[in-house]
């Protein structure tokens, strides 16, 4: 059974000037404990998909299912990973984790533990109670995927979850996340315009159009001759950049 | 306050100097201010005393502090007692209030709209016009002034905080929306929190406002307070008491703010702007 089954999403905006199609009969499946990516144009649609697909926002039509089941507003099953980290700078890195427990009555003693243990393995208990203000970029980013993973979801999505870093934090927190994220065995969704970072982390890779968004291509993304894959190691093989000329022709970008 | 981590031996000559300059520029300005000020009495007092001004229009720091003095006599402290009760009364009042219908506001978007034009009109209103009305309401004494207080501080406090609820950046709501969270729950672990800055600021403004209404309102219907020290003194030509209330006036607005700024503090402890 898939772990998420996107069935012909239609999304159509209501606004004073107009009727905006914004996405149109948008279907494909991810397998349990795979990494898919949804690249496209900027305003192709494919955030509107995700906040879709979190339950944040109603689809005009089409159906959303996780574990074949039918889901109707936001999920306990989703994790959801924005741009910013959007730590709460007035609560400790400990107050910040246990902040969605907190908003879903989850809140004891055995979920506390959790998050005792998710902050020691990933490395953050001795600044549990630390403010966010005197974390690093890359610190802030952990403790915002700890406060997600402490909720034990089964599908993360990524939205643009890098693209506020510099340069070469993100490859680092790329890095770091991935292999958090694999070690936690989660399914992901993952949204990003940054076409090299897709091709690095994901199993699968789905090309989506201009708007109204629809699926242009799908891509298997396989490096066979690696031992343990991470997205650094991927970016050095040689298969790395016929995959992204393909997609980078597929996007159809002009200026 | 400008201390380093190290000590003072093994600072560089270039540190010291430039702790120096910090130091004698900081004493510098503070001097200067207090200069000021003497030059500024002493100059009243000799001129009142060569008789180059007439004292008993502008009376002279002599007799203020003569005034002063007097406390007892003419009962300056139960007057200073009542007029910051009143402004303590009508300051909480304005808070309290404004946060509830700041919080309303934010909670319905229509009610807000529909607001909007009253809301507006009556911030531009010189609330001191009401006075009668309000007199005739709620009958000439304390009460009076109390609401003269809420008046002039509600209808500020109310946009201020409306302001800054509504600009609570989107994307941390979103995030607590990801986690499920219904709307009474964004606005306590979200919006509220994420305002204290803009609620003191508030009460930063508020408190001065409600010192303001408490002596409009004084002026009209007292039979006491520094407001009404003020009226009366002006009324039986006893400049020294005008002055002295003034004074004294200016000394429980600072302590007013300062109250308000160590609340501030105290409440907002936590260093996470470090």
């Amino acid at each position: 059974m898939n772990a998420l089954d996107i069935k012909e999403i239609n999304m159509k905006y209501q606004d004073i000037s107009g009727e905006i199609d914004a996405i149109t009969d948008v279907s494909f499946s991810i397998k349990k404990g795979e990494f898919l990516s949804l690249v496209g144009p900027s305003g192709c649609g494919k955030s509107t998909l995700l906040s879709i697909v979190s339950g944040l926002l109603k689809q005009s039509g089409g159906e959303v299912l996780i574990d074949g089941e039918k889901v109707e507003g936001v999920s306990s099953k989703i994790g959801y990973m924005l741009q910013k980290d959007n730590l709460l700078e007035w609560r400790t890195i400990y107050g910040n984790v246990i902040l969605g427990l907190e908003i879903r009555g989850e809140l004891n003693a055995e979920s506390r533990s959790y998050a005792d243990e998710l902050l020691k393995t990933y490395g953050l208990y001795e600044f549990k109670d630390k403010y966010p203000a005197q974390l690093s970029g890359g610190m802030r980013q952990r403790a915002a995927l700890i406060r997600t993973l402490v909720t034990k979801p089964d599908i993360l999505l990524l939205d643009e979850a890098f693209s506020a870093l510099d340069y070469q934090t993100r490859l680092a927190v790329g890095d770091d996340v991935y292999r958090i994220i694999k070690k936690e065995n989660k399914t992901v969704l993952m949204v990003t315009h940054d076409i090299p970072e897709a091709i690095s982390m994901s199993d699968r890779i789905v090309v989506l159009t201009k708007r109204p968004a629809v699926i242009k291509a799908i891509h298997e993304i396989n490096f066979e001759n690696l031992k343990e894959r991470t997205p650094l190691e991927c970016r050095k093989q040689e298969s790395f950049s016929s995959y992204f000329n393909d997609i980078w022709k597929e996007l159809d970008v002009h200026v | 306050m400008y201390k380093g981590k190290k000590t003072p031996e093994n600072l560089s000559e270039e540190r010291k100097k430039y702790l120096r300059h910090i130091a004698y520029k900081k004493y510098g300005i503070l001097s200067v201010q207090i200069l000021i000020l003497i030059f500024f009495i002493t100059l009243w007092e000799i001129s009142a005393n060569l008789g180059l001004i007439d004292s008993f229009i502008t009376s002279q720091p002599s007799r203020i502090v003569d005034t002063f003095l007097n406390l007892t006599s003419n009962d300056l402290l139960m007057h200073i007692g009542i007029t910051c009760f009143e402004t303590m009364v009508g300051f909480l009042l304005g808070v309290i209030l404004g946060t509830i219908l700041a919080t309303l506001l934010w909670w319905s978007d229509t009610l807000s709209k529909i607001s909007e034009p009253y809301l507006v009109i009556l911030n531009s209103l010189p609330k001191i016009a009401l006075g009668p009305v309000i007199i005739i309401w709620v009958g000439a004494g304390v009460k009076a002034i109390i609401v003269m207080a809420l008046a002039i501080s509600l209808i500020v406090t109310v946009l201020e905080l409306l302001n800054g609820f509504l600009q609570t950046d989107k994307e941390t709501i979103k995030m607590a929306r990801t986690f499920g969270a219904n709307k009474a729950q964004i606005f306590s672990k979200i919006v509220f929190p994420a305002n204290m800055e803009t609620l003191f600021n508030s009460l930063k403004i508020n408190i001065g406002l409600s010192l303001v209404g408490v002596i409009a309102g004084e002026f009209l219907v007292s039979k006491a307070g520094l407001g009404y020290l003020i009226v009366y003194g002006g009324q039986v030509f006893q400049l020294d008491l005008v002055m002295a209330s003034v004074i004294i006036l200016a000394i429980v607005a600072a302590l007013l703010y300062e109250f308000v700024r160590i609340l501030e503090k105290i409440v907002c402890r936590k260093n996470f702007r470090k």
